[in-house]
């Protein structure tokens, strides 16, 4: 159907999955729909990490708030997403607090675990000595505990964010999907290069945010090796990977 | 609130279970849509992640095709086999979706049971001389069935979710009450479909659970060896 190098438009009108002219004439629509992916995700996991860690430090603190707070967030994570923005709609109308409050729930899941697992995992011998050199609570838990929990809660802000990427596109039902928009409108006029390229932009942002996290990591903490290489370390994270995540 | 109120009268209506695209129907396309993919799912996940814990390679694989699994957006992927020549073959599409969001739960957990189960147990059977074939199925097995469990409940959980969203496409299923109700500015009708969805979602791992409960090899054996592993989610983070 193409007639070569001369005629480059012709793969929008022949509806090519890959098409350089789309990305070339659709550019200003396609940044637009990953700047509200972008903002979204951001917003979500921000929120969410501002209220797990409370809950975390309550779930701590008493130990009867722990077994409500885990059950509630594990309950709120097997919703469907789907499902999930839909009952959030009536309280909130379509807009895209309905999106944020959804992502909020869900990565609060993932983040009061992971930030009772960072903690429980500051040495005994640690805490000691910052308490017998005369640190208060306050400062024990800001100037030992949480920077010796930090690659665990980073750990698990970088799952919370990657699945929030992913679960962003399911806002389109309400119109706030950031790429999600376009892969929609893309399925309703079965315009194939939007579908791809928008979905193809989803996995960019994905890794990319995965990367930056992780080059935070290693600039938060640079006493930690850069692989963990302790017997058992493939297990240990295979482990942890194993059931958290989000798809749907 | 007057929702509250609309919504329970469209779920006590009884017209709206009955007849073609009733709740019913619905309910019926979703369960039979999970129980197929859940099936073709453990049938290609757990034979190799058993073989591959067996011979003990393939880490790599088990971690990255689980990273995979989240980076992919679900809602992209069923657009994108639906815009494919596979549409013409009815549920395909949906099928192939839902089980590529099913594999990487099963194959993780069961892939880390195989190897958490312990190497000195292990070890101990062999030394004991089984064969490999009693070495899988009485020893290391039952110390992965844990995390297997842990791998189905997942997967099921994910299937329910990601088999909503393909009513997005046109696919079947209780999405479909969802994406209806957002057609018709229904919403008594997304608020329904919404809470059949999650009590669906819920009942469906509460299943699993009690599944787990009855069908344990360990059952009433070791508290303590059982308080170590992860039938409720690992709480342990992943670096």
């Amino acid at each position: 159907m193409t007639s070569g190098a001369a005629e480059p438009a012709d793969c929008v009108a022949a509806n090519e999955w890959i098409c350089a002219e789309y990305v070339r004439t659709r550019g200003p629509e396609l940044a637009e729909a990953t700047v509200q992916h972008v903002w979204i995700t951001v917003t979500s996991v921000g929120i969410a990490l501002l209220v797990a860690f409370p809950l975390a430090l309550a779930a701590r603190r008493w130990r009867a708030a722990a077994g409500p707070v885990l059950g509630l967030t594990t309950v709120l994570y097997t919703i469907p997403s789907l499902a999930m923005f839909a009952l959030l709609l009536p309280v909130l109308g379509l807009s895209a607090a309905v999106v944020v409050t959804g992502l909020v729930l869900y990565s609060l899941t993932l983040l009061v675990r992971n930030i009772l697992a960072g903690l429980a995992g500051v040495p005994g011998e640690a805490r000691e000595a910052a308490r017998g050199m005369g640190y208060g609570p306050a400062r024990l838990l800001f100037g030992v505990e949480l920077p010796l929990a930090l690659p665990g809660i980073l750990a698990g802000v970088r799952i919370a964010t990657v699945s929030a990427v992913s679960l962003t596109t399911v806002g389109a039902i309400v119109g706030y999907g950031g790429l999600g928009n376009l892969i929609y409108s893309g399925m309703n006029s079965l315009f194939k290069p939007e579908v791809l390229t928008a979905s193809a932009l989803c996995v960019v942002l994905a890794v990319g945010f995965d990367v930056a996290l992780l080059a935070l990591q290693r600039l938060l903490t640079p006493w930690t090796p850069g692989r963990p290489r302790r017997p058992g370390g493939l297990r240990a994270r295979l482990r942890g990977r194993a059931r958290l995540g989000k798809a749907a | 609130m007057g929702v509250l109120a609309e919504t329970w009268a469209w779920l006590t209506d009884g017209a709206h279970w009955s007849g073609a695209g009733g709740v019913w129907q619905r309910l019926g396309e979703h369960l039979v849509l999970t129980g197929l993919c859940l099936a073709v799912a453990c049938a290609v996940a757990l034979p190799l992640a058993l073989w591959l814990g067996h011979i003990g390679r393939g880490g790599a694989l088990a971690v990255n095709l689980s990273n995979a699994g989240r980076a992919v957006p679900t809602f992209a992927v069923l657009v994108l086999l639906t815009l494919t020549p596979l549409s013409e073959y009815g549920m395909l599409p949906t099928v192939i979706a839902l089980v590529l969001f099913a594999v990487p739960p099963l194959l993780t957990n069961a892939y880390v049971g195989m190897r958490e189960a312990d190497r000195d147990v292990v070890e101990a059977a062999r030394g004991m001389g089984m064969s490999a074939g009693q070495l899988l199925w009485r020893t290391e097995l039952p110390l992965a069935y844990p995390f297997i469990m842990t791998g189905l409940r997942s997967a099921a959980v994910q299937i329910v979710a990601t088999a909503t969203l393909a009513a997005l496409p046109g696919g079947g299923g209780l999405g479909r009450l969802i994406t209806a109700g957002f057609r018709l500015y229904d919403t008594a009708q997304v608020v329904a479909g919404a809470v059949l969805v999650a009590s669906l979602a819920l009942a469906v791992e509460g299943l699993l659970v009690l599944l787990d409960r009855v069908c344990d090899p360990m059952r009433g054996r070791t508290r303590a060896a059982r308080a170590a592993s992860p039938s409720a989610p690992p709480l342990k983070a992943a670096l």
